[in-house]
């Protein structure tokens, strides 16, 4: 059998990496990071409901350093996703397609998300 | 054998996509993920800036804040939305990336089941820490 000869599009690795397509893996990549957040939140509301001793062990486990570096980054990534998504909702809107607005609200969507992460975690350290 | 979307199939189009199911909900998925979007906005803001504050408090303290219906309420729709926005995401990366066909409806009917055991547990915990006289 012979094989039709079409060209191929050039694999993802030899393009050289722009704030479009970054921020756009960026968007998929904490999705499926939050989704594991969801995973923790039910583990932390059922732990919560069998009782004190339950709740204890989790908030234990909870103060880890590395378990707050987790809880650092899950927080970045909601307020990029969050932040990120509204640009996604604007371009269904048919807004901000023009190069120069794409790369404004990408930049903005950036600060703006590690803003959000900082102010947020003082809050809750500060509380 | 070619492949039914070859050019050398003798297939017609109709007899490519017979059998694969009906599209009566095409723009359902994308719609939706749309909708649960915007949804999440205020619940995910809700949740980090009212519940996150008190997460680090005693269990007495925070089974009282959560009892109350509105907390409760709020909690609850924010797992099925969030649950929701998940599975319908995952199921696009699924739908990008894995092209091995029966692979492919392993994990989406396995990352709907985990959306919807998730769920239920968490709604279920809800309801618990809500009516439990602890």
């Amino acid at each position: 059998m012979t094989q039709t000869q079409r060209p191929l599009a050039p694999h993802l690795q030899i393009y050289r990496p722009q704030i479009t397509s970054v921020l756009s893996i960026l968007h998929r990549f904490t999705g499926i990071f939050l989704a594991s957040g969801a995973l923790v939140l039910v583990v932390w509301l059922s732990a919560i409901s069998e009782g004190k001793l339950s709740y204890e062990t989790i908030q234990g486990f909870f103060h880890h350093w590395l378990i707050q570096t987790y809880f650092f980054a899950l927080g970045y990534s909601f307020f990029y996703h969050l932040c990120n998504g509204l640009r996604h909702l604007a371009w269904d809107a048919g807004y901000g397609f023009d190069l120069k607005t794409v790369h404004r609200s990408g930049w903005l969507a950036v600060g703006m998300s590690i803003i959000l992460t900082l102010l947020t975690w003082f809050l809750i350290a500060g509380d | 054998m070619s492949h039914p979307l070859s050019p050398k199939s003798m297939k017609t189009p109709l007899g490519i996509i017979r059998g694969l199911g009906s599209a009566k909900n095409g723009t359902k998925h994308w719609w939706m993920q749309r909708v649960t979007a915007i949804a999440l906005f205020p619940l995910g803001l809700w949740f980090m800036w009212h519940v996150l504050p008190h997460a680090g408090v005693g269990h007495a303290e925070l089974v009282m804040f959560l009892k109350s219906p509105c907390e409760s309420v709020l909690m609850i729709l924010l797992i099925i939305t969030g649950l929701y926005h998940g599975q319908l995401g995952f199921q696009v990366i699924i739908e990008d990336y894995i092209s091995h066909e029966s692979l492919k409806i392993v994990l989406l009917l396995s990352f709907k089941a985990l959306a919807l055991i998730l769920g239920i547990w968490g709604i279920l915990s809800v309801l618990i820490i809500q009516f439990k006289i602890f």
